[in-house]
């Protein structure tokens, strides 16, 4: 077949100008989004960052009481810091693995269409309803758990407290079951999206399955599976209503996991409605804080991706 | 430092689409209504009434089918905030308005007392039934983190016979900033010089760091948590604990008497705190042996000078109601109903709205 070799019509290349400038515009809208919810939030944070300085990073006191202001976020970053790496290292080998399990042909694909659809809906539960559930199922059910820990490894910090019941461990379980699926799809996604030639070249060199999935599979996929986690990190660290109704919000540092804790996300939701005065910019800082460790956390995911894409290249 | 103002500007957005939507739905009924102008008042503000002032709406719409009224429970500080930036036609605290606060009201405020209520210390020790004493130094202690265990001799020798665990308390309390914290810290400020060096007063503290303290979000919040967490104590507005059968302490009054938190005793504090002309009472210890300690007046914040005349009016019918019939659902709610001595008093501020309308109080 001859390709059309007649020259574009005027009207073609002008939608295709007009296709050019819309997306731009579109982009742009979007980073001025960024740009403009950074800074607003930088502006009204900026009395506290005067007052408060670095003092604010390395303080732990969170004393709103008229008079008596002094802001300190170290135990909330810590809280998101724990809270969220604690539920990255329970989803991320869950999710991978049910991924892989969902993306072999180890049961008839029915039944996998069934158990997958299973795993999607856990991301249609809303927030509120994973904090009910761990706080009148997990937490009770911990209990035991966090007792014998207290009891037998109390001497290592992180259990050094006596548990009350809401703390750290139970909001990192709760995260990590809430961004379970996100893993899962994304992962499931990557390794579906490889081409089967692949698979087939793997398997006709005569590597076992086995080391098809861990050797050739997975390496591929990589991108795939660092975005997914790197998305479920992004929502355990904003996550505030469930963390809020199981991590117990106190402000003060306890290494323990099964002492009561604080996140930044959850912080900002509690606090934000009945905030006066110099409460709100200190709350402002905090969201600041909460901006970086994010921005933080992508440009440490990129470097990884990078380096992986580098070395199975 | 920037101005309070303008940090919740979203806030502000909620309102106004609330007015659109509600100017929409007002337009919808109001041809078969062509006779009456419809009224729609929004109010904005504390939580802990908000209950009863929707039950209210609902019952004075039922009466007067032009008047809407719009109750929204943001908080207190919401309320007041945008009360003073004249976002809403009405608000309500359950933190009396400060001196410079009404100062930035150009319009003038009236601040009329609607309902009361009291706040519990709740418990969950299984086998100790409501009623549990606690003297005046034991519950600063027990805030203070100084008394951290159920079995202390302190609490024992308040109560003999009762057979308590030797578990730790666990203090529950708001995260969220909240009225009922600031009724609870302010009661404890009067009566313990310590506290109020220590900790103060305000709708968010900073508590103590030794000791169990977790904090929960609302009254709901605080209510599951005591129920969930053994050993643990944490204060509640009465109605949730008496929805909830949670088991409450009786706490040592200023004459030295163990007073359980009843409506009754309750009713018994206002009787005994005389209300000044502005109506701005804060019960921080009152006197009286039936007197319970823990009580709060909650206020509805209106404007002086109202220059709509049918709202003038709709929010003098709406005060009306709740100073009648709204205090009998009051009570069926598990708030203290206003003394009549009170009511007559709010009754002749709110009269001065317009001289379009006269309040009158039945029974």
């Amino acid at each position: 077949m001859v390709p059309d070799s007649r020259s574009r019509s005027s009207l073609e290349r002008w939608c295709d100008r007009w296709l050019v400038r819309t997306t731009l515009g579109l982009a742009v809208l979007t980073g001025l989004l960024l740009a403009l919810m950074v800074g607003v939030i930088t502006w009204r944070a900026l009395p506290a960052v005067q007052q408060f300085g670095l003092r604010f990073i390395t303080g732990s006191a969170w004393n709103p009481v008229p008079g008596r202001e002094d802001f300190g976020v170290l135990p909330m970053i810590y809280g998101t810091l724990v809270s969220s790496g604690m539920a990255l290292l329970i989803a991320v080998p869950l999710g991978l693995g049910t991924a892989i399990f969902l993306s072999e042909d180890f049961i008839p694909r029915p039944l996998r269409l069934v158990l997958a659809f299973g795993v999607e809906l856990l991301a249609a539960i809303p927030s509120v309803v994973y904090g009910l559930w761990g706080m009148w199922v997990l937490i009770p059910l911990l209990q035991p758990l966090a007792r014998w820990l207290h009891r037998h490894w109390g001497w290592i910090p992180l259990f050094g407290t006596e548990p009350v019941g809401p703390g750290l461990l139970p909001s990192a379980l709760v995260l990590a079951i809430m961004i379970l699926p996100l893993v899962t799809a994304i992962t499931k996604d990557a390794l579906a999206a490889l081409p089967p030639e692949l698979r087939q070249a793997s398997l006709a060199l005569g590597a076992t399955r086995w080391w098809t999935i861990v050797r050739v599979l997975i390496p591929a996929a990589m991108s795939g599976i660092v975005g997914g986690t790197i998305l479920a990190l992004g929502r355990a660290l904003g996550e505030t209503m469930a963390v809020t109704m199981v991590i117990g919000n106190a402000n003060q540092l306890q290494v323990s996991w099964l002492a009561p804790a604080n996140t930044l996300a959850s912080l900002l939701a509690s606090q934000f409605p009945e905030a006066q005065g110099i409460q709100v910019s200190a709350l402002m800082y905090a969201a600041l804080l909460l901006v970086l460790l994010t921005l933080v956390v992508n440009i440490l995911a990129d470097v990884i991706v990078n380096q992986l894409q580098a070395k199975y290249e | 430092m920037l101005p309070q103002l303008g940090c919740r500007w979203w806030l502000v957005v909620a309102v106004l689409f609330c007015w659109v939507a509600a100017g929409v739905a007002a337009g919808d009924g109001g041809g078969q209504r062509l006779h009456q102008k419809s009224v729609h008042v929004t109010g904005l503000g504390a939580s802990f009434p908000a209950p009863l002032y929707q039950n209210w709406a609902v019952a004075l719409n039922r009466l007067h089918p032009h008047i809407r009224v719009d109750y929204q429970s943001q908080g207190s500080g919401a309320g007041v905030e945008n009360f003073i930036r004249g976002n809403v036609d009405f608000a309500a605290s359950d933190v009396a308005m400060r001196d410079e606060d009404m100062a930035k009201v150009p319009r003038g405020v009236l601040m009329l007392p609607m309902t009361a209520g009291s706040i519990v210390l709740a418990y969950h020790l299984p086998g100790v039934p409501t009623g549990l004493k606690l003297s005046r130094a034991v519950y600063v202690g027990i805030f203070s983190g100084h008394i951290r265990r159920w079995n202390d001799p302190q609490i024992q020798v308040l109560n003999p016979g009762v057979a308590l665990p030797d578990w730790g308390i666990t203090v529950v309390h708001r995260a969220d900033g909240s009225g009922t914290t600031a009724v609870l810290t302010g009661h404890l400020s009067a009566i313990s010089p310590a506290w109020k060096q220590t900790f103060g007063e305000g709708t968010t503290i900073q508590w103590p760091t030794t000791g169990n303290f977790v904090g929960a979000r609302g009254n709901e919040g605080v209510t599951a948590y005591i129920q969930q967490i053994p050993g643990a104590i944490g204060y509640v507005e009465y109605g949730y604990a008496h929805h909830h059968r949670l088991t409450v302490a009786a706490l040592e009054n200023k004459a030295g008497v163990y007073v359980v938190p009843t409506p009754a005793s309750g009713a018994a504090t206002l009787a005994a705190v005389a209300l000044p002309e502005h109506l701005r009472a804060s019960i921080r210890d009152p006197e009286g042996p039936d007197a319970y300690p823990l009580v709060t007046y909650t206020w509805q914040l209106q404007y002086q000078k109202q220059p709509d005349v049918s709202k003038a009016v709709a929010l003098e019918m709406w005060l009306e109601y709740g100073l009648n019939e709204g205090q009998k659902m009051a009570a069926e709610l598990g708030y203290i109903p206003l003394p009549r001595g009170v009511r007559e008093q709010v009754a002749q501020v709110a009269d001065t709205l317009t001289d379009q309308y006269t309040i009158t109080l039945k029974d």
